[in-house]
C-alpha cells in the first residue's frame, strides 16, 4: 500500500520519463545518430539556460503566480553586461557575471515588490514589466547590437569552455540545479513557498508571510534570469534587443510538462528539469528527422499540448485510484 | 401501513476497485420523513445519486408506485417526481429566484417563447407557501444561506415532487432557520410527500424523522421506527460497535486564570466581550450563526484587529497584531473550515504538522529533518492519524483524519491555549468521539481549551462553563451543572435575561 501510493503520487514525473523514452526511440529509428553521446551532450547544453530560468519560474508558479517577464529580464541584463564588456574590456568576467545576476535580481525585486506590496496580480505585473524591461533594453542599446567582435574572448568563453568533460554551460546549469534543489527541499523558505501556494489562509494562520514569499520568488527568478542573460549573450556571441523573445512561454511549458500545478502548491524541480529536457529533445529532433523548419513551432506546440492532456488524464485516473484507496 | 412510493431492491453500485453500495434495500412511504443514516463514506450520497438518476445502479431495481422504473438521467427522476435538495446549494448566483426555480423546466407560451409572467406568478405562489418574504426577481447572490436553501425547496416543489431528498439540509443553517425548515418539512409531510432526510445529528433525527435506515460501508444494516429506538441503538448500527459514551468528559482540575478578555470589541461583529479562561478548563462558546463567536476567536488570535478592549495572557497584556505572534505567545487556533483554512492539501502530512514550527525546526534557515521527523511522529501518533505513512499528501485522507492532522499541527506548537472552532463539524461519529476524547485528555493535562460549537449536545457534554453569545454580545455565562438545553437556547436567541427584544 505504502509503496504503491507513493508510486502513484510520483506518476506525473514517471509519465514524462516514459514519454521522453518513446520520443527518443521514435527519433532514433529515423536517425540512429541521434542517440550518440555527442548529440545528447549537445541537447543538454542547449537546454541548460532553459533549466536555469525554468527553475526560477517554478518558484513563482508554486506560489500560484506566473512570471511573464523572464525573457525581457534576460534581454536587459544580457544587453547591459554585454555593453559593459564592450566598453570596459578589462573588466573581469567574474565581475560581469555578478553584475548580470545583480541586474536581474533588481528587476525581479521590482516585480516582487509590485506583487507583494502593491498587491498587483502577478500576470498583470509581469505583463507590464515584460514590455518595460524590453523597452529599456532598446533604450539602453539605442537599438544597436553588441556582436561577436565587440565582445572579449574571455566573455564568450564563459559558457563555452570545458570542465570535467562537460561544457561549462552544462556545469552552470547543474550548479543552479543543485542549489535550487537544496533550497526548495531543505530550507525553511522553500517550505514556505509550498505552504503559501498550497493554501494562503492556512499559511497566514501559522505565521508564514505571504508578502515575504512573493517578494522572494520573483527576486530569485530575476537573479536566475540575470545569470541566464550573461550565458545567453556569451554563448550566441551577440546581444540583440530581441534576445529570448517568447522564452517565458517555454519556461512555463517546461514547468507544466514537468507536472507543476498552475494553481500553485504542487510541483518538483526534477519534474521541471525533465520537462525542459523534453522540450530540448523536440527542438533538436525535428531537424534530424528532416522536418521543414516551418513545421517546427507547430509541432512543438502540439507535442506540448498532447503531453499535458496525457498528464491530466493520467492524473484523473490516479485521483480515482486514490479515492478508491481512501474508501477502504 | 402507508403507501410505498419509492422502493429500491438489492441495489449495488460498483466503481472501478470499490463497491460503493452492495445489497441495499431502501423503502420510502408517503407522508413519512425517513432518515438516511450512516457515517461519511457509508454510501448515502451514492444512493441519493441513484435515486435521482445521476448514477445507474450496477445491479438491482427501482420501483415507483410498484412499477419497475429506470432513471437514466436526472431528468427522468424529476419526471417521476423524485427531487434532491443538495447540501451545497447548487444555484446560479447571478440569476433571479424565478430563473433558478424554473431552470430546466421553463414554462412556455403557445408560440414557443418563454412565459416569464407565468413563471414569476408561480414562483410568488411557492414563496408565499413557504412563507418566504423575498421577491421572485431577487438575485440569488443577494440571499443568505438559509434563504437559498428555501429557494432550493421551492424548486423541488415547482416540479411537483413526491419524493424530496434533503442532503444534510441543516448544516449551514442557524437554529432559528432550522426551526423554519422543520416547519416546512412537517407541512410537506402532511401534504403526503415522502421526505428522505440525511443527517449526522441525532437531535434532528429524533425531532423530525419518523423512520430510519442505517448504512455502513456501502451496505444496508437495518431500519426501524425512530420513536421506538434509542440513540445508542442507532449509533451501534452506524459504527458497528457501541460508543460507551458520546461525550467522554473527564473531570479536570481547574487551575489558575490564563486568559482574561475585557471589553473586546470589533465594530459590526461584536462588542464589549469579556470572559476568562482557566488552565484545565474547557470553555464552550455557543450561539447562532452570526453571533460573532468565530470573530472573537479570530481577534484573540490576531487575524482581525480589535477596536477596543484588553487581552491578558498569563499576566501579560497581549497586543496581538498577527497570527505568528499569537502563536509564539502560546495560542493555537484551529479554524472552522479545515479545507480552506486548516490543512494544506497538496502537502505531506509531515510538512503539514511541522509547518507552524519551521522556524524552530531549522538552523540558519535549513530544516533539520531529524527533529522534523520526531515532531511528526510524536503528535501524529498521539492523534492516532490513520495514514500509510507521513509522506502522503493530506488530500489522500478522509475529512476526519484531515481534522486530526490540523489538531496535531497545533498541538505540536505546545500551546497554553487551544481555540477550536467547530472541531467536529462534518466528521463522522467515530472520529468525532476520538476528537472529543482527545480534547478532554488535553484539558486534563492542564491545557486551557476554548471550544466554539453550534452543536448543543457537544457544548453541553464537553464544556466546564459555557459562554453564550447573541448578535455580538455575551448574553449569558453558565456553569456545567446549571446549563440545560432550554436555558442555553433561550440565551442564544437573546431571551436570556427575560428581555425579549425580538
Amino acid at each position: 500500500m505504502n509503496k504503491k501510493l507513493e508510486k502513484i503520487l510520483q506518476n506525473r514525473e514517471l509519465n514524462l520519463v516514459l514519454l521522453t523514452a518513446v520520443l527518443l526511440i521514435a527519433v532514433t529509428l529515423r536517425a540512429p545518430s541521434f542517440l550518440a553521446l555527442k548529440n545528447i551532450e549537445r541537447i543538454v547544453n542547449d537546454t541548460a539556460i532553459l533549466i536555469m530560468v525554468a527553475s526560477g519560474q517554478l518558484l513563482v508558479i508554486l506560489t500560484g503566480g506566473i512570471d511573464l517577464s523572464v525573457g525581457a529580464t534576460i534581454a536587459f541584463s544580457g544587453m547591459a553586461v554585454s555593453m559593459l564588456n564592450q566598453y570596459n574590456p578589462s573588466m573581469p568576467v567574474v565581475v560581469l557575471i555578478l553584475l548580470g545576476v545583480l541586474i536581474g535580481t533588481l528587476l525581479g525585486a521590482f516585480n516582487g515588490a509590485c506583487v507583494a506590496f502593491g498587491k498587483v496580480p502577478p500576470v498583470i505585473t509581469t505583463l507590464g514589466t515584460m514590455s518595460i524591461f524590453r523597452g529599456f533594453t532598446f533604450v539602453l542599446s539605442k537599438g544597436q547590437w553588441v556582436t561577436a567582435h565587440e565582445m572579449t574572448e574571455a566573455y564568450m568563453n564563459i559558457p563555452k569552455g570545458k570542465m570535467l568533460l562537460l561544457p561549462n554551460l552544462t556545469i552552470w546549469a547543474i550548479v543552479v540545479f543543485i542549489i535550487m534543489f537544496y533550497f526548495i527541499r531543505y530550507t525553511r523558505s522553500g517550505r514556505e513557498i509550498y505552504a503559501v501556494g498550497g493554501n494562503k489562509t492556512a499559511a497566514h494562520f501559522v505565521g508564514v508571510s505571504e508578502k515575504k514569499v512573493n517578494f522572494m520568488v520573483f527576486t530569485i527568478a530575476g537573479a536566475l534570469c540575470g545569470l541566464a542573460g550573461v550565458m545567453w549573450t556569451a554563448r550566441y556571441a551577440a546581444a540583440v534587443n530581441e534576445t529570448a523573445l517568447g522564452f517565458e512561454l517555454q519556461t512555463v511549458a517546461a514547468c507544466v510538462l514537468g507536472g507543476v500545478s498552475l494553481a500553485g502548491g504542487a510541483g518538483t524541480l526534477t519534474g521541471v528539469v525533465m520537462g525542459a529536457l523534453f522540450l530540448g529533445i523536440i527542438n533538436n529532433a525535428l531537424p534530424v528527422v528532416n522536418l521543414s523548419p516551418f513545421f517546427q513551432m507547430g509541432i512543438q506546440g502540439f507535442v506540448v499540448l498532447a503531453a499535458i492532456v496525457a498528464n491530466v488524464l493520467m492524473e484523473q485516473r490516479n485521483d480515482k485510484k486514490l479515492l478508491a484507496g481512501r474508501r477502504r | 401501513m402507508k403507501d410505498i412510493v419509492l422502493q429500491l431492491k438489492d441495489i449495488a453500485k460498483y466503481f472501478p476497485g470499490i463497491k460503493a453500495l452492495d445489497k441495499v434495500d431502501f423503502t420510502i412511504r408517503t407522508g413519512e420523513v425517513h432518515a438516511l443514516i450512516g457515517e461519511n463514506g457509508a454510501g448515502k450520497s451514492t444512493l441519493v445519486k441513484i435515486m435521482t438518476g445521476v448514477y445507474q445502479p450496477t445491479r438491482g431495481s427501482i420501483f415507483r408506485n410498484g412499477k419497475s422504473v429506470q432513471f437514466k438521467t436526472s431528468h427522468d427522476a424529476q419526471e417521476a417526481g423524485v427531487v434532491a435538495i443538495h447540501q451545497e446549494a447548487s444555484m446560479f448566483s447571478e440569476l433571479t429566484v424565478t430563473e433558478n426555480i424554473f431552470m430546466g423546466h421553463h414554462l412556455k407560451k403557445a408560440s414557443g417563447m418563454l412565459d416569464w409572467k407565468a413563471m414569476t406568478r408561480h414562483t410568488a405562489d411557492l414563496l408565499n407557501k413557504l412563507e418566504l418574504d423575498i421577491s421572485p426577481d431577487t438575485l440569488i447572490k443577494n440571499l443568505g444561506t438559509a434563504q437559498r436553501h428555501m429557494v432550493e425547496i421551492a424548486k423541488a416543489l415547482s416540479v411537483d415532487a413526491e419524493v424530496v431528498i434533503m442532503d444534510e439540509p441543516t448544516s449551514a443553517l442557524s437554529l432559528k432557520e432550522v426551526e423554519e425548515l422543520y416547519k416546512i418539512v412537517r407541512q410537506l409531510k402532511n401534504e403526503g410527500k415522502a421526505i428522505v432526510f440525511i443527517s449526522h445529528k441525532f437531535d434532528e433525527i429524533f425531532e423530525i424523522c419518523d423512520y430510519f435506515t442505517v448504512f455502513r460501508d456501502g451496505q444496508y444494516i437495518g431500519e426501524g421506527e425512530v420513536a421506538k429506538s434509542s440513540i445508542d441503538e442507532i449509533v451501534k448500527m452506524m459504527v458497528g460497535r457501541s460508543l460507551n459514551q458520546m461525550y467522554p468528559k473527564k473531570e479536570a482540575k481547574i487551575g489558575e486564570t490564563i486568559l482574561d478578555v475585557e471589553g473586546l470589541s470589533l465594530p459590526g461583529y461584536f462588542s464589549d466581550v469579556s470572559f476568562n479562561l482557566h488552565k484545565g478548563e474547557i470553555l464552550g462558546f455557543f450561539g447562532l450563526v452570526g453571533a460573532g463567536r468565530s470573530e472573537v476567536m479570530r481577534t484573540i488570535f490576531g487575524i482581525d484587529k480589535k477596536s477596543a478592549g484588553k487581552i491578558t495572557l498569563a499576566g501579560e497584556v497581549l497586543e496581538t497584531t498577527n497570527p505568528g505572534l499569537a502563536m509564539k505567545k502560546g495560542i493555537a487556533y484551529v479554524p472552522e473550515d479545515r479545507q480552506e483554512q486548516g490543512a494544506i492539501l497538496e502537502m505531506s502530512l509531515s510538512h503539514n504538522i511541522t509547518l507552524p514550527q519551521i522556524n524552530d525546526l531549522s538552523d540558519f534557515g535549513v530544516l533539520n529533518s531529524k527533529r522534523e521527523k520526531n515532531v511528526t511522529e510524536e503528535f501524529g501518533n498521539k492523534m492516532e492519524i490513520k495514514a500509510a505513512n507521513w509522506k502522503v499528501n493530506a488530500n489522500t485522507l478522509s475529512g476526519g483524519n484531515q481534522q486530526k492532522v490540523v489538531l496535531a499541527k497545533w498541538l505540536a506548537t505546545n500551546p497554553q491555549i487551544l481555540i477550536l472552532d467547530e472541531p467536529t463539524k462534518g466528521i463522522d461519529v467515530a472520529t468525532k468521539a476520538a476528537v472529543h476524547k482527545f480534547i478532554s485528555e488535553m484539558a486534563g493535562e492542564g491545557l486551557a481549551v476554548i471550544m466554539v460549537s453550534s452543536e448543543l449536545p457537544e457544548i453541553l457534554g464537553m464544556s466546564d462553563r459555557i459562554v453564550i453569545m447573541h448578535e455580538g454580545k455575551v448574553t449569558s455565562l453558565m456553569n456545567r451543572d446549571e446549563a440545560d438545553s432550554d436555558k442555553v437556547i433561550l440565551a442564544a436567541t437573546g431571551h436570556g435575561q427575560g428581555d425579549r427584544h425580538e
